[in-house]
Parts: C-alpha cells; structure tokens; sequence
C-alpha cells in the first residue's frame, strides 16, 4: 500500500512545554519542523501545573545554582546524573529570561524584577533553609508558558500538525531514526513523517495507575513508541506520588486539608496516623502518610467494596473555616467523590503524579542506549526532553517545580543538539520499504479482529494490577504477584477489539493504541521496580526497611545505579549513575533526610 | 449531530489539559448531553473550545458564568 510521505528537517512529537520549547530552536534556525499533537497544544498537560518553575535568580533573597544543584541531587536520591544536573539548574536562569521575553507574564516584585516564592526541598547554602527559587505567573504558570511560546513558533512558522497522533517511530536497519508514523484523527490518514531528526516530547504515562493526577491523555505514547522500537526505558521504577487524591478520580486534594485539622481514619474510623507517627499524626510527612495510607490498605483496613481507599475526615472542623481556607475543598468533594464534605468524609488514595524515568538521553537531548559495549550510545536522529525523557535529573524523585525547568532546559538542548546534528549536514536516509508496516498492521488488527479484549476492560485491569502492586509503597510479594499478573494484562492488551470500523475521527480506535503504549510503560514499571531490591526516593520497599546499615534502606554499594529495562525480552540491566558534574566538585553521596 | 461531528466533540472532551475536565466533561457527554436541546448542543460544543482555566472556572463555581447563553449549559453540566 502505498503511504503518503511528508519531509522536513525535524520532526517533533508533543506540542507542550518541552515540544513547544525544541520546535523554537529548530525553526528560528530556518529548518522545516512540523510539530505534532494530540490535541491543541495549549490543550496540553503543561497547562496544569500552577506552583512555577526553579531558577536561582536570586530576586527575592540571596540564591546560587549550586545549592539548587545540591538540592536536586539529594531530591534525586542520588540516583540522578550529576553532570546533567549541573547543566539544567546552571542554565535555569538563562531559559526563564528568555521565557520573559518571549512575552511570559511572570508575578513581579514592586522593582519589576520577577517575583519568587519557596518550593518543598529548594533550599539555600546547601540544605540550610527554604530559599525563593519558584517563579509563578498566578496560578496559571504553564499555561501562561505554553501560550507565550506557541506565539513564538507561528511566528517562527513552526508547521502544527493539530489532532495528529504518532503511532510508530522509524527506524531503519542501521538503528537511525527516520521520523515516525502517523494518524490524522480527521481522516484516520496514515502519513509517514520522514525527517532527518526526530524529538520526542510525548510527557508523562501516569494514566497506567488506578489513582493519577493525571489528565486523560498522559497515555506514554512516547516511552510506547520507542519500546517498540527497540530502545530501553530507564529508571521506570520511580514515580512520584501525592498523598491524597480523591479516590478513584485522582483530583488532588491540598495537603492544607491535614494542615488545617483534617484526619484521615480506616474501615472502623481509627485514626490510624497515631499507630505510625504518635507526635506528628496526620501531619506527618508526605512520604509517611502514603505509607500509612497504603499499609493500612494492604492489611484489609481500607474503605468501599474493594477496600481500596481511607477516608479523610473534616466533619469535626467549621464549615465556616473549610469555606474560608480550604475553598475548592467542597465542590471537590461534591464533583469527584459525590461527597459533601461538610457531613461526610472524602475517600482518598495515594496518587500518582509525576514519570521520574523514561527515554534514556544525554544532558544534550540525544537519546543513549547501550550499543557495542557503551553504555551510552548516541541513537542517530533521535532526541527527546521533558517527562518523557530521562536525562536524569530527578533521578528516584523530583523537586516540585524542576519538572517545567527539565522541559525548558533539555526541550531547548534537544533543539540545540539538532541543529547542530543537521547543520553538520546529513541528508535524509532513505526510508526502509516497510517503514509503514507495523503501524499498517497494528491499526489492521484492532479494526479486523473478533472476539478480542475490550479496551476499557482492559485499560481498568491495568492500572488496578498497578495500583495495588507498584504503587507508593511496595511489598516483595505483591511486586513479584504483579510482575505475572501485568504479563497477563499484556496478553488482552495486544488482543484489542473495538466496535466502531469508522475511519474519521475513530476515538475508540485512537483509545485502543494508546492502551498498546500505555501497557509498555506498565510492565517497565513492574518489572523494574520488583527488580531493584532497595528502597531509594520515591520506590519505597517494605523489604527495604530504614536500618542502620542501610538508613532509609537505601543500598549504595548495590543499587547506585539506573535501570534499563529492555522491551525486546524484558529484561533489566543496569548503567553507572554519572556522579561527575560537568565543573564543580560532585555532591558526595549522604543519607537523604529534610 | 452528524456522527464525525460528535466523535470530534466526543475526543475534545476526553482529552483535556486538566483532570478535572476529563472528568467532567466524559461524564456529562455519557449521561446529560443527549437531553440538550440542538441549539444548546451547539453552545457546548462552543464550550468545549474554550480555554481549560475558564471553563473549569464556570463548571467548578469558582467564578459565576454571567453569559445568558452559556449558563443554563453550564448549569446543566454542574448538575450531571
Ligand atoms: C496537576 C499537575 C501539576 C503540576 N505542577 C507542576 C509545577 O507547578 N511545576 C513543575 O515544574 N511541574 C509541575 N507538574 C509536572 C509538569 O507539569 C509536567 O511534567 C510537564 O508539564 C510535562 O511537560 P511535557 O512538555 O513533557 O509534556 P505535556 O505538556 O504533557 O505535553 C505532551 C504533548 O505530547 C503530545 N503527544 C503525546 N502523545 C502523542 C502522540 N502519540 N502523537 C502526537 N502527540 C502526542 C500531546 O498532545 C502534548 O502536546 C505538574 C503536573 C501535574 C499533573
């Protein structure tokens, strides 16, 4: 069959923060750069983050990138990669200027300059105290970012392929990567894109948990994509969750609610807090909290048919106070849990938030995978930035507000590298006669087959084996439980079955592919985490408990080092964290406490 | 509403920049939106292309849709 074949220079995947920010280096070098989209790309999930963005300007107090970097290290366990740290927290302050001036509204301080807030875990003088590193614009930081760059590509005329999804990426026998395949959702088109560079910007995958933060379309097309293509995912087995989301909806809940007296109780009321932090109770810190809550729903003390959330109790505070300093909290409760919270308790779960892992890259933006014994070996053509993407700088757990740095910082690199890559000269490859085949075949089976899997069904199985298996805190025998029952999902999941043999705009169809990249993601994230037998950052082990030998059971003399799980057998081997800064002294290894 | 038309609208709603509009918006499509009157179904489909923030504004009660035409849409979804 013969497929239509669009060229460009680059070609990029995912039209948010660090899409939107590589497409502007690539255009305003004068290279042809088509963007691709789910959706519109202010529509994209960047849009929902609202606390800031990290960069040590120093507005408001005292600030040095180097106790931003110390501060990203010891967020990061360890586990992240001190050179590609130093690059992103070195080059914060550049990238948020240049936000300024493509026209981001940032909050101001009465001299003008931008205005900046403390965030969990950014402190000053290494570790001393809480520093203003957080730059808002109101609550609506990522939105505003998104709309200030995408102004800046139509003028750089950055081509926008809008409702388009990338299915597969190109590779030819070579390992080069040649672009990608995709659908317009109008038509239900297969077009190939066939460029000389390919960025993938596809952010997170938190839809494969039961309880996500997450809106709809974080699916993993990205990590999907690149496993199909053979290319390792690394560190899957860390993600960092929020103690409280409304159950089964996943919207958050502000830690303010424990903050201002909220209680959380199990199946019989106890407040069970008391049993884990006699002084602290409920205002114990997140990673205690989500360890209570998900101990005490493994031991069978959890609420609902399924016994599979606790409740968060406020009915012994004024409503008044709730009104005033909780506002949201009601219509919350009211929309996504049927609950007035006045009367009744809210049931919440530990949720998931935020991809730690993801498409191995170099602080460059080119994506490295093992190749003739390197470790890190450059794959020709491809680059990726953002949650997609694991460069690593957060390493076995994020600081909040270092995620929209990541995407400015390697978005812009990944561009940078690319053009770089191009300007050097390479034509574009000649595509393999088969490059549409797979995607052809995929889409084939799901319209064709009978007597399949159905999507939702399966979607659901998914992430309830991920919740209860792999979620913010693990059990040996559960992950080692889950790891088969994943592989069992695996087998519904390439067994699809949709109703609608529509081809314009088939939402089942384009459900159905992203459930075949989200299961990808989901059976990395098992078959990491049951492998890596320590507990570090956000992948916290009952087996691994706090001990004097191991203090928060973290195992540096086995475990400092990234995983790499590989698609093609499902295996797991293992990379050296890069513990070298590119020129200061590295951060030496410590026990992580705050 | 021609089938091409719904699925397009259907995709807008189900894929949104916030949670809270996935949510929202899924559930009133499934059980709500056949109730709508064509003309109305025409209003939300202009709400379905609005920005995330302001929409969930409205449908959240954060700020009070004023727009006589929107409103008993908005007032619609608030109660599916
Ligand atoms: C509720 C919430 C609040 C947050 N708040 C903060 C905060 O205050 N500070 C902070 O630093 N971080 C925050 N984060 C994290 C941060 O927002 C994300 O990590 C970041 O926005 C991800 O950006 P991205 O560009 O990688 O991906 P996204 O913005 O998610 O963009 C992905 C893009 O890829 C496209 N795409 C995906 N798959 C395909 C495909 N197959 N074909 C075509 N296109 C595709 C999508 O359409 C989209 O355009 C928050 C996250 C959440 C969930």
């Amino acid at each position: 069959m013969s497929i239509p074949v669009l060229k460009f220079d680059a070609v990029i995947v995912g039209a948010g923060g660090a899409g939107l920010r590589s497409a502007i280096q690539l255009s305003e070098a004068g290279l042809k750069t088509a963007v691709l989209s789910k959706v519109f790309p202010t529509r994209s999930h960047t849009v929902a983050a609202q606390g800031g963005v990290a960069a040590s300007l120093g507005n408001s107090e005292e600030d040095h990138w180097t106790w931003h970097m110390y501060d990203t290290v010891k967020g990061s366990d360890w586990l992240g990669d001190q050179d590609a740290i130093e690059f992103m927290c070195k080059k914060a302050n550049e990238v948020v200027v240049e936000l300024e001036h493509y026209g981001m509204p940032f909050d101001r301080t009465d001299n003008g300059k931008i205005y900046q807030r403390p965030f969990g875990g950014h402190m000053s003088n290494f570790g001393e105290k809480p520093v203003r590193r957080s730059c808002a614009a109101a609550d609506r930081t990522g939105h505003a970012m998104l709309h200030a760059m995408y102004q800046r590509n139509v003028k750089a005329n950055t081509q926008f392929f809008v409702e388009w999804m990338a299915l597969d990426l190109i590779r030819d026998e070579e390992g080069h990567v040649l672009g990608v395949t995709a659908m317009e959702m109008e038509t239900g088109q297969v077009v190939i894109f066939h460029a000389r560079a390919t960025i993938f910007a596809t952010g997170g995958a938190g839809r494969i948990f039961y309880s996500s933060t997450n809106a709809f379309i974080n699916t993993g097309d990205g990590l999907g994509m690149a496993a199909r293509a053979g290319i390792p995912l690394e560190d899957m087995e860390f993600w960092q969750f929020h103690p409280t989301g409304v159950a089964g909806a996943g919207v958050l809940i502000t830690e303010g609610v424990r903050g201002e007296g909220g209680i959380l109780r199990n199946s019989s009321k106890e407040r069970f807090m008391e049993r884990y932090a006699p002084n602290a109770k409920d205002l114990a810190s997140r990673d205690v909290v989500s360890r209570a809550m998900a101990t005490e729903i493994k031991e069978g003390r959890g609420c609902g048919v399924n016994k599979d959330y606790v409740l968060l109790d406020i009915t012994h505070l004024d409503p008044a106070t709730i009104m005033k300093r909780l506002p949201g909290i009601h219509e919350i409760g009211l929309q996504f849990a049927g609950v007035d919270c006045l009367k009744e308790p809210l049931p919440v779960v530990p949720t998931c938030h935020y991809q730690m892992g993801g498409i191995p890259t170099h602080y460059s933006g080119r994506v490295v995978m093992p190749q003739n014994g390197d470790m890190n070996a450059v794959v020709p053509g491809f680059y990726a930035g953002g949650e997609c993407a694991c460069a690593s700088v957060h390493g076995a757990n994020r600081l909040g507000t270092n995620s929209l740095l990541d995407l400015l910082v390697f978005g812009k690199s990944a561009g940078d590298s690319a053009v770089e890559d191009l300007k050097a000269g390479k034509a574009h490859r000649d595509l393999p006669k088969d490059a549409a085949d797979k995607s052809l075949a995929r889409i084939a089976a799901i319209d064709n087959r009978k007597g399949g899997a159905n999507v939702h069904e399966t979607r659901l199985a998914m992430q309830r084996t991920m919740q209860d298996h792999a979620g913010v805190f693990r059990f040996g025998d559960m992950l080692k439980q889950g790891v088969e029952k994943i592989l069992e999902v695996e087998k519904a999941a390439r067994q699809l079955e949709i109703k609608d043999k529509s081809q314009a705009w088939n939402t089942a169809r384009t459900e159905a592919l992203e459930m075949e990249n989200l299961i990808e993601v989901a059976k990395a994230t098992m078959i990491s985490a049951e492998a890596r037998k320590e507990s570090r950052g956000a992948h916290v082990r009952d087996d691994a408990p706090d001990t004097a030998e191991f203090p928060n059971g973290r195992n540096d003399k086995e475990w400092l080092k990234h995983t790499l799980f590989s698609p093609v057998d499902n295996s797991i081997s293992y990379k050296p964290v890069n513990m070298q800064p590119l020129t200061v002294e590295p951060v030496a290894l410590k026990t992580r406490s705050y | 509403m021609e089938r091409a038309d719904y699925e397009r609208l259907r995709w807008r709603c189900i894929r949104r920049a916030l949670l809270e509009l996935d949510i929202t918006l899924t559930r009133f499509l499934d059980d709500g939106f056949d109730k709508l009157t064509e003309e109305e179904k025409k209003v939300f489909v202009e709400l379905a292309d609005m920005e995330d923030h302001e929409l969930w504004y409205w449908l959240s009660g954060k700020t009070e849709c004023d727009d006589p035409r929107f409103a008993p849409v908005v007032a619609a979804i608030r109660k599916s």
